[in-house]
Parts: C-alpha cells; structure tokens; sequence
C-alpha cells in the first residue's frame, strides 16, 4: 500500500472545511488558526508543494485579495485527480492517438495524472524553493503545455467551485467576487438591483440545501 | 441473446420525443409500449436541489452522455482523416430518461414560415444560380400551416412564456411580429426583465429593432396544462440549462411527460438499455436488439420500431442496421447521413460600468430581435441567404464559467497578479449578445460510419464531415455588426468574439446541441429518408423523430418543432397507421 502523505496548510480560512480520509471517511477540520495537515490522495507531499506554489504563482494571494493557498487549491486538485477525472473516466480514450488539427482539441493519450507528473518534471524538483520570478520565469517557459492549460484551469476551479470539491475554503474564492452561491431563488430580486451590486453572505450547497453533498470525484467505481 | 416477449411498439431513446409519442400512442389507443433508455432514471425536482454545482454539472457535464462509451468522429472535408471528439465541446448529447430534455435551457421558439419550404423560397428569391455552391437546403414536406395547430399543442404542454406578435393576422405590439401566424397567444406571459434585458430592450428600440420576449418552457407562473400536470412558477436561481430544474418550473420531460406514462398498465420503461441494431427482414423492421447495464444482450420484437433517440445516433443506428441507402456525397446519391447542419452561433463579448448580477437568471430569459431571423435586406446583407436570432439572455452564470472575461489590452498575460486584478474587476460586468443562426444544408457536410475508431461494444462510431462555407462566415460578419451596435447602444464596451464561427469547424468549444440532419424528412424517397409523417419511406413499421428529420437548422432553437413534428406524426400514427398499417405517403 501507497504511504498515506500529507500537507500542511495555513489554516485560518480552513475554518469548517469538510475533508475525506483515503478511507472516504469525511471528518471536519475546524481549525481557526496556525496550521492544519490534511491527507493527500494523489499527490505525494513535495509534488503537492510544487503544484501549491505554482498555482499560487497564476492566481496569487496579493493586495487584491487572497489567492489560490488560502483557497486550499492544491486540495480541490488532488482529489479531482485521485477520481475519476484524473483517470479519464469521462474522456474517449480508445486509440489510435494520431496528432490532428487545433480544431479538434487534446487528442493525446496521457490522462491528467500523468499530465501532471510530466508537469511536476517540468517544474522542476526545487519549484517550491525558487523566488517568485523564477518560479514566474519556470511557468512562462512552460505556458503552451497540456500540463499549464490544466493546471491554470483547475486553479480557477479550484478558487470557485464548491467547498465540497475541496477548494474555495472558507468560501474564500465566492466572497472575493460577491458571488452568493446556489441561492434557491432571485423571484423578488431579478428585475430590481438595476445596476446595483446584489451581494449577499456567500453560502455553500450544503448550507443553502441542508444536507450533506458530495462531488463527483468521490464516487469510486 | 434473450428473445422477449413481443410489444406492439418499442421506442429507442426516453427523451423528448420519444416520450411524447409514448404518452400519445399509450393514452390514445390499447397498443402495449415499451421505451428503452440507454442512460438511468430521471433525477426528480427536491434531489435535483443538491445538484445545483456548476463544477460537476456545468464543467464536467455530468447529465451528458459519457463520452469515453461512445462519440463521434470529425474531419473537415472528404479529402482529412477524422479524429475522434475525445472531449464534449461544440454540443451535449444528454442521457438518461428526459434525454437532452432534462438539462436544456428551455428555449421554445418557432420556426419561421420560409424555413419548411426553404429549397423555394431561396429559389424563388435568388434564382437558383444565386444560390451558394453545393446548397442541398430541401423543402420539408411539411408546411408552418400544416404544424401550426401542433405548435400549439406544444405550448400549451409545456407551459411556454411569450408574448404573440400574430394572432391569426392581428398584429400585436410587443410580440415577435414577424413570427408565423398564430391561432392564439401563449399560455403563460413572459419573465421579469433583467438588467442586461432591459438594457438590450432600450437600445434596440433606439436603433428601430422590434425586440421581444424569446419563449420560453421555464415557468414566468404557476401552471396547469391540458394533461393535468402542474409546475410552479421559475425562481430564477440560474441553475438551469446544463442541471436539471429543482422545483420542476422548467419543462423537462421526467416532470411534463413522465408522469402521466408511469401507471399505465401498457407502458413499461426500461433504463440502462443501449440499443445496438434495428432488427429487419424483407422490408420490415421486426424489433431491436439491445445490451442491458449488465452486459446481457436482449432482442425486443415490436409491430412498430421508433427511433427518438438523441439526433445523431439516430443515423448512426440506421447505418449499423443497414437500413436504407447510406449518402454518397462525391455522387450526391442516397439518402441516409446527408445534410448534416449544425448552428451558425456567433456573438460578442460585452463590458459594462456597472455590475449585472449575472448569477440571477432562468433558461431561456432574454429578449430577441425580430429584425434579422429571416430574410435579409440584400442591400445591408449582401450574399446573407438566412439570418439568425440575435439574443441577450440572462441565464444565470456560475463563477467558474464566467471568471475571466476581461476586455482586450487590460492584462498582458492570462494568469498572475494583474490577470487576476483585471478578472475581479471585471467579474459580473461581462455579458454577451448571441445570434443562433440557421445554418444551410451543403452536399460536402454528411455523416457515415468511421472506419477506424468505434466505441465501448466494437461498433463503428459515426463520422461527421463538416465545415463552415463562405456564407456561414458572411452570415456571422453581418450579425457581429448588428450585435456591435446594439451592444454599443446598450452603453458597453464590445470586445472579442464570444464563441463563434472562425475559419474551421471546431469541436472543442460550445455552440449549441442543435446538431440536425441525417435521416432527413421530405416529399419524395429519392431526396429524403422519412415521409412528412416521419415514417421511412422504405419500411412503413419504422419511424424516426427529432433534429435528424431536419433537412436543414432553421434560427433560433429546435425543440419546440421537433414536439410539434412529433405530435403531428402521433396523429397520423394513431388516426391512420393503427386503422390500416402501411405506408402514409
């Protein structure tokens, strides 16, 4: 069996998060402060810490806000690689591989687990340890990559999707942009609020629902 | 394989159609139906509330088909090798019971009068020299007057929103007044305007346009139809086309159909059935044969086969079944994969000063203009056969979708800390202007089967060939210039091409699911593969429904003519077929 690894975060927008063992046990992390360490899934500690830098590198926690670390990131892309996703569950993946023309997309055979292990050789074993212009200069080298196509586009995920996929901590990513969430209904609010911001307190699916919800990336087959 | 018991009719595909027929044919005459779904059940309204996550259903599409059991090929032109789309882009095959029905925006438009009898109306008015190269556009058979009644019927199944522009000849201010004429006005009134609605309201009336409200199937009240089936007015949450509806405001057919079908006694619906052949001899289909989600393979004898499954696989089932005479395009004989259209989707990224709230919203919520859906002036249009529904909608965005829309020139890069700035900043002030156009039938655009890559059973996959022409590219410049003036008009900054037609087909990004063509629909058997009863010509047991009886894409959206043909094949199934089987026409 894999050994269990682990990283640690800055806890202080952790605050409620659900996680999932490797058993797919959820327990809750309700730290408020200091650091908290959570299980990985896919990743192992110093892969997750090069990914976590690099994604703070596309969206960075800056004056205009926080970014992809305090948004717990690298955790929503660990767990959509560990399911079915990072296996290609969803993609058609029967031969043969033959390169075509841009019009028809990614047609190569790696699934985005592998995608990003070639990735993490890209980057480069020390990514976590270089200054921002480097790590800058690393990624820049890098930008036509299927590798930096998924890795910007799961760090964007990541700051907005649903804290149940295991980013967007604390709602961080949702109170950033004024976006309220699943909210049931705008009835009364659609044809007001003409050119007027309508800003509630950002609420997650489980809090607007009640019940417990779950992502498709832990649906195991 | 398991030979079943014998059933009157078996329908392939539990969607839109394919239900709709169920209920018509089971509560109209005695015949035993039996429907085979190749995806689950239908999710029902309070469950459908713990789906409302853009990432799994937005992103990952979850109520699509999976793609990795089966897809299509696509190549340009005759003369490139096909590659398989790996990945849902430019459309979204739904699955399970409700098919496409279920996760749709609810757009219920009508087609115009010309677009049935398309192939004269262009002759007419162009001489068919004019006309562009290789044009395969066919009259339908089927006249606007000839469905109009089942247009009604339609709207009045569903519920649709709207506001009339032509009763019976009257015509009506704030309605599409270049519509069809109607028999009488819609069942339900339109929406609450939204900001970005109202904006477009303003502007194009500025300009001398006629916007009006775009009909929708997501309830503006609460609602009762004909059958007695009653949904509550839509709460504009804005988790609609691409998730099921929570409250069942929208139409689908697990809320509209579904219902009346589930007790009675000679209706059985069976999901997780993946229909493989059509089984025939000597001119007559004699059932279908299917592998259930275990595995086991069964044979379903059937008087009636009818095949209602999501468009393309409806060709695709044809083709493997060797039925009919498959399309030579270099001969331009046959009938069975030719004219393939899909839709010209083309429009223009908006900015604005102030914030729109773009989370708020419900399918199908806009405003349409009327000006340019059809005919074109020749002298503003040049070389324009056909024209589009130019659009502003409010459909409700989630943020990953709509993160990162800034206007051109505002950051260097697109990622960092000014991207970031910029996207934040820009966040919930883009929106879009779009015209879903009608797209012309070409002999060079056809499906067949592809003879390298198959799917999750070892049969071939269908193969698209298909690209944009010239007039296509006409079509979309002229629109852009419309969609730019509105859009300026509406006080924004107009940047960029919101999806669009570009040089090349391309599968990788949303245009829409109105893919049509294939098992067209028409008067005669040489030019098409179903009579206007939607029977095959060739084997009177047989019967196709939906966007593959097309022989071309008309403007706007498709679902409520495929309703219509389908409530007008019902009635000539029951009234005529039931009576004395045999061909109709």
């Amino acid at each position: 069996m894999k050994r269990r690894e682990f990283i640690t975060l800055p806890a202080k927008c952790l605050g409620g998060l659900l996680v999932y063992s490797l058993s797919g046990m959820p327990f809750r992390v309700n730290a408020q402060q200091g650091s908290v360490t959570l299980p990985l899934q896919f990743f192992t500690a110093s892969e997750a810490r090069s990914i976590a830098a690099a994604c703070e590198r596309i969206f960075p926690s800056d004056q205009n806000g926080p970014g992809a670390k305090e948004a717990g990131v690298i955790i929503y892309i660990d767990r959509q690689l560990a399911g079915p996703y990072g296996l290609d569950r969803y993609r058609y993946t029967k031969g043969p591989f033959v390169e075509s023309v841009p019009q028809h997309g990614y047609q190569g055979k790696k699934n985005p687990q592998e995608i990003y292990r070639d990735g993490l050789q890209l980057l480069g074993a020390d990514f976590a340890e270089l200054d921002d212009a480097s790590q800058d200069n690393r990624l820049r080298s890098n930008e036509g990559t299927m590798f930096f196509k998924l890795l910007r586009t799961h760090t964007i995920e990541g700051m907005f999707s649903d804290p149940m996929h295991g980013g967007n901590a604390g709602l961080i990513g949702w109170q950033l942009l004024g976006y309220p969430g699943p909210v049931m209904s705008y009835r009364d609010e659609i044809d007001k609020y003409y050119g007027r911001p309508l800003r509630r307190k950002p609420m997650s699916l489980e809090e607007i629902t009640g019940q417990p919800v779950k992502g498709w990336e832990q649906e195991r087959d | 394989m398991e030979r079943l018991k014998p059933v009157d009719v078996v329908i392939v595909g539990g969607g839109w159609t394919g239900l709709l027929l169920a209920k018509e044919i089971t509560s109209r005459t005695s015949l035993s139906v039996v429907v085979l779904e190749r995806g689950g059940a239908a999710a029902r309204p309070p469950e459908n509330a713990t789906k409302m996550d853009e990432l799994d259903y937005n992103i990952r599409l979850r109520m699509m088909q999976n793609i990795a059991d089966e897809t299509v090929t696509h190549r340009h032109s005759r003369k490139d090798a096909a590659a398989p789309v790996r990945q849902y882009g430019s459309f979204h095959p739904g699955t399970g019971v409700g098919g496409a029905g279920e996760h749709w925006g609810g757009v219920s438009n009508r087609f115009l009068p010309e677009q049935f009898i398309l192939a004269s109306h262009l002759r007419q008015k162009f001489g068919s020299e004019k006309l562009p190269e290789n044009i395969a556009v066919q009259d339908w058979g089927v006249t606007y007057d000839d469905l109009e009644p089942y247009y009604g019927q339609a709207e009045l199944m569903m519920g649709v929103c709207g506001k009339a522009g032509n009763i019976k000849g009257k015509l009506l201010e704030g309605g599409n007044k270049l519509e069809g004429v109607r028999s009488f006005e819609y069942p339900n009134p339109p929406h609450k305007m939204s900001y970005l609605m109202s904006l477009f309201q303003k502007a194009s009336v500025d300009l001398g346009y006629q916007p009006y409200p775009i009909p929708t199937a997501t309830l503006s009240q609460n609602y009762a139809n004909p059958d007695g089936i009653k949904r509550p007015a839509c709460l504009c949450c804005g988790y609609c086309g691409r998730y099921g509806c929570m409250i069942g405001a929208k139409a689908q057919p697990s809320t509209t159909l579904l219902p009346l079908l589930e007790n009675k006694k000679n209706f059985t619906l069976r999901p997780g059935c993946w229909v493989r052949r059509v089984v025939h001899r000597n001119g007559k289909a004699e059932g279908v044969s299917y592998t259930d989600a275990s595995g086991k393979e069964f044979l379903q004898p059937a008087d009636v086969v009818v095949l209602s499954s999501w468009t393309l696989n409806n060709t695709r089932l044809l083709l493997l079944s060797a039925i009919g005479d498959p399309y030579d395009s270099t001969t331009n004989k046959g009938t069975l994969g030719k004219n393939l259209t899909h839709q010209v989707s083309h429009g223009v990224h908006l900015y604005f000063d102030k914030p729109l709230n773009n989370f708020m919203g419900a399918g199908g919520l806009g405003l349409g203009l009327a000006d340019f859906e059809g005919d074109l002036n020749q002298k503003d249009a040049p070389g324009v056969m056909v024209g589009g529904a130019i659009r502003a909608t409010s459909g409700g965005e989630g943020p990953i979708g709509s993160f990162g829309r800034i206007p051109e020139g505002e950051s260097k890069s697109n990622w960092g800390s000014d991207w970031k700035k910029a996207a934040i900043n820009w966040y919930d002030r883009a929106g879009e202007i779009m015209a879903e156009a009608a797209h012309l039938a070409y002999r060079q655009n056809f499906m067949d089967l592809d003879p390298v890559y198959t799917d999750k059973f070892g049969d071939p996959l269908l193969r698209l060939t298909l690209d944009w022409t010239e007039h296509e590219k006409r079509q979309a410049a002229f629109l852009t210039k419309i969609e730019v003036a509105v859009g300026k008009a509406m006080g924004a900054k107009v940047g960029g091409i919101a999806r669009g037609v570009h040089e090349h087909y391309d599968v990788t990004y949303y245009q829409s699911t109105h893919v049509q063509g294939g098992v067209i629909m028409g008067d005669s058997p040489e030019r098409s593969v179903v009579n206007p009863w939607l029977q095959h010509w060739h084997m009177p047991n047989l019967w196709i429904t939906g966007g593959s009886t097309f022989p071309q894409n008309g403007s706007g959206n498709p679902t409520l003519t495929m309703l219509a043909a389908t409530y007008r094949a019902a009635d000539a199934f029951v009234n005529r077929y039931v009576k004395k089987p045999g061909a109709l026409a």
